[in-house]
């Protein structure tokens, strides 16, 4: 007999009989009843709670916004995609300043060591954000793979500020993740940290050091 | 610097030596001081993390999806196997860990791998998997900073979720010093850096990724990694090859499942209220996208958890969430650490799953490495019950269980059999235990007044010269008396 069939015909075969699967009540991580502000303050709030940083922007001069970012970051080298709505406008609006554009849309395989070692930031769209854990949605693709997310030392993900949902309970159910997941899907709450020596913080062991978070807003930002 | 601390020395702990290994961590300032500090600010920040919440609640669905998945094992993993083929995963099963340890060896030689870069996997650790490929000629390179520092310091993990937690600052910084040749510094930061600085290259040469899972989900073939610092996205990520390995009891129904189990888990674990990572991976890099690890392979391991499946009782020990929040609040293993077990799993989880793992022949004094103050089942996020479960093992070791427990009846001796049936004879017949308390009260002068270590904080009981019943019964007919005078 395979080690399948043997693990599971002891499973079956239980000796103390068949088991009754209790019902599960998931009111508990759903309906905060959140406004719009309380979801962007604490979504804010969470997120800058492990250095996560929040830019607010119009929508309209979001490109502005990012063009100081990178300006005050230092980022000569910034690795983006070319079709989404965000890379294609960063695309258009920093083609004729001073920071070099790295396609990220091409197989890692022929670029790896400059990804690792010469690219300063990664500009990736995002689906979404949970307000409850200040966590942002995304679904890596084609045009905005896996690494730029994690690889350079800087993370600028822009998000759109009517895409905030309250708990990541509410993001799956009502986005229907589960009738078709990505290869790939990822929550990510501010810059990679570790806390492995006696406790104290560091961040940007393995991935970024810095996160900053765009928030495009549909009206101008006051 | 002038005088550099040494790193705690490299020893073999092993179950069987739990009292000795004991009496070495209590004498030892250094563990002491390092858990102490490190175990007060766990259970502070988890008490505050979870103060918006109606804990209890949550617990309860926590509790409810665990044992809902356990319900359904045996189809819930067909399921799982079924839709991470369809996604492209390809699915494995082991019996043991052995088993499981030469199934990721033939993934690697089939790679012609060299070497492997590890994410956190607790699996892994119980199989003793790094020893294994080595032995095979392939280096395993743990990638998680507290697994690499003890990996570096040729020792294991003595936490499940903070695997350096037992080692300081200074003792941290010799190991990086002596073994890669950093400076020595008290800076967190510089040291972060330069591991940081010495596993990117690894991670770029590395032929094969293996990982942990955190929850497998049967409904749509994902599996969910929990983490912060982001070497478990790197691990599974950037070689060609990733290999995720975990027992057969992580399997969760649906996806709608996950989002309350990882809350519960980093509240419970680090007192966050989310990691900076949760990663989910459905299959490997399809056509047309850009990186991701060619090939997913997942392996089942059982190594044991089916037999524990098979007892009602013992079965709430397979809810777990590998948190680690009955060892951050247990005053034991606060004081003795995680090593001194000799288990993979310490503290009051590890008493309750190691026996099941290694047998009681082993293990037989975990399950007493307990004053069974209850915190642990307080604070479990699915709501095991650990101190009915020490219990039950107690009583498996003594062979009044039900003997479905490897090992049970070890600790059984004629000494204490004849004992307990002395006293049960005793405390059923009234007239023999008049009598004998009656005798033991008149000779009390002879009885020992040092009754081994006990005594040596203590005074040794002595029975009353007049027994209790003897004192009321003539307390009554005193009574009695005064009532009747005229």
């Amino acid at each position: 007999m395979s080690a399948r069939d043997a693990i599971l015909k002891r499973l079956r075969e239980r000796s103390d009989g068949p088991l009754s699967a209790p019902e599960c009540d998931f009111a508990v991580v759903t309906n905060r009843g959140w406004n719009q502000q309380e979801r962007l303050e604490r979504f804010e709030r969470l997120i800058g709670s492990v250095h996560g940083e929040v830019i607010h922007t119009a929508r309209t001069a979001w490109g502005d916004a990012l063009a100081e970012v990178l300006h005050a970051k230092g980022v000569r080298r910034l690795a983006l995609g070319r079709d989404h709505p965000v890379a294609a406008e960063a695309r258009k609006m920093l083609s004729a300043g001073s920071v070099d554009l790295v396609d990220a849309d091409r197989d890692i395989e022929a670029w790896q060591r400059e990804q690792f070692d010469s690219v300063d930031a990664g500009l990736t769209s995002t689906r979404g954000a949970i307000a409850e854990t200040g966590s942002l949605w995304l679904w890596p693709t084609p045009d905005e793979p896996r690494l730029i997310s994690l690889v350079p030392p800087l993370h600028i993900a822009v998000l759109d500020a009517d895409t905030l949902e309250d708990t990541f309970f509410d993001v799956v159910e009502r986005h229907g993740w589960a009738d078709g997941m990505p290869t790939n899907a990822l929550l990510i709450s501010g810059p990679s940290k570790t806390a492995d020596i006696e406790q104290t913080l560091a961040y940007g062991v393995h991935g970024p050091r810095e996160l900053v978070v765009l928030v495009r807003h549909a009206q101008e930002v006051p | 610097m002038n005088s550099p601390v040494q790193p705690s020395a490299v020893q073999t702990y092993t179950p069987r030596e739990f009292h000795r290994q004991a009496h070495d961590a209590l004498g030892n300032p250094q563990i002491r001081a390092n858990f102490r500090k490190a175990m007060d600010g766990l259970m502070s920040k988890r008490r505050d993390v979870f103060d918006d919440w109606d804990l209890e609640t949550l617990r309860d669905l926590g509790a409810n999806i665990r044992l809902r998945a356990l319900a359904k094992l045996p189809d819930l993993l067909e399921q799982l196997e079924a839709n991470c083929q369809a996604n492209g995963i390809r699915v494995h099963w082991a019996e043991t860990g052995e088993e499981a340890c030469r199934i990721i060896g033939e993934i690697c030689a089939s790679h012609g791998a060299k070497s492997v870069i590890k994410g956190k996997s607790m699996v892994s650790e119980e199989m003793h998997l790094n020893a294994h490929l080595e032995a095979a000629g392939i280096e395993a390179l743990e990638s998680d900073l507290g697994e690499y520092l003890v990996q570096l310091n040729e020792q294991t993990p003595s936490h499940i979720i903070m695997p350096a937690i037992h080692l300081n600052t200074d003792e941290i910084s010799e190991i990086l010093h002596q073994k890669t040749g950093t400076e020595r510094s008290r800076d967190v930061d510089y040291m972060t850096a330069a591991a940081r600085a010495q596993l990117r290259e690894r991670f770029m040469a590395a032929d094969v990724g293996v990982s942990g899972v955190n929850f497998a989900v049967a409904e749509t073939g994902t599996l969910c990694l929990v983490e912060n610092e982001g070497n478990g996205r790197m691990t599974t990520t950037v070689p060609p090859v990733h290999v995720a390995v975990t027992g057969i009891e992580k399997v969760v129904e649906h996806l709608r499942d996950v989002p309350p189990l990882y809350a519960l888990l980093t509240r419970s674990a680090t007192g966050q209220h989310v990691t900076t990572y949760f990663n989910m991976i459905s299959g490997p890099r399809k056509s047309g996208e850009h990186d991701g690890p060619q090939e997913v392979h997942l392996v089942l391991v059982d190594s044991g958890r089916s037999n524990i499946y098979q007892d009602d009782e013992l079965l709430d020990t397979l809810r777990c969430i590998r948190c680690g929040a009955c060892m951050n609040h247990c005053p034991v293993y606060t004081r003795v650490g995680g090593h001194t077990y000799g288990t993979t799993y310490p503290g009051p989880i590890g008493s309750i799953l190691s026996p099941h793992l290694m047998g009681l022949e082993e293990t037989k004094d975990l399950p007493t490495a307990s004053s069974l103050c209850g915190a642990c089942g307080e604070v479990c996020p699915v709501k095991i019950p650990i101190p009915d479960l020490l219990v039950r093992l107690r009583r498996e070791a003594v062979g009044e269980g039900r003997g479905n427990v490897p090992g049970a009846g070890v600790k059984r001796t004629k000494k204490e059999v004849v004992a307990w049936k002395s006293f049960q004879w005793l405390a059923t017949h009234p007239a023999a235990w008049r009598g004998g308390t009656a005798v033991a009260g008149k000779l009390k002068a002879l009885l020992p007044s040092r009754l081994g270590p006990w005594t040596d904080y203590r005074v040794a009981p002595k029975p009353a010269g007049t027994t209790l019943h003897t004192l009321v019964k003539r307390h009554q007919a005193s009574q009695s008396s005064e009532e009747t005078r005229p």
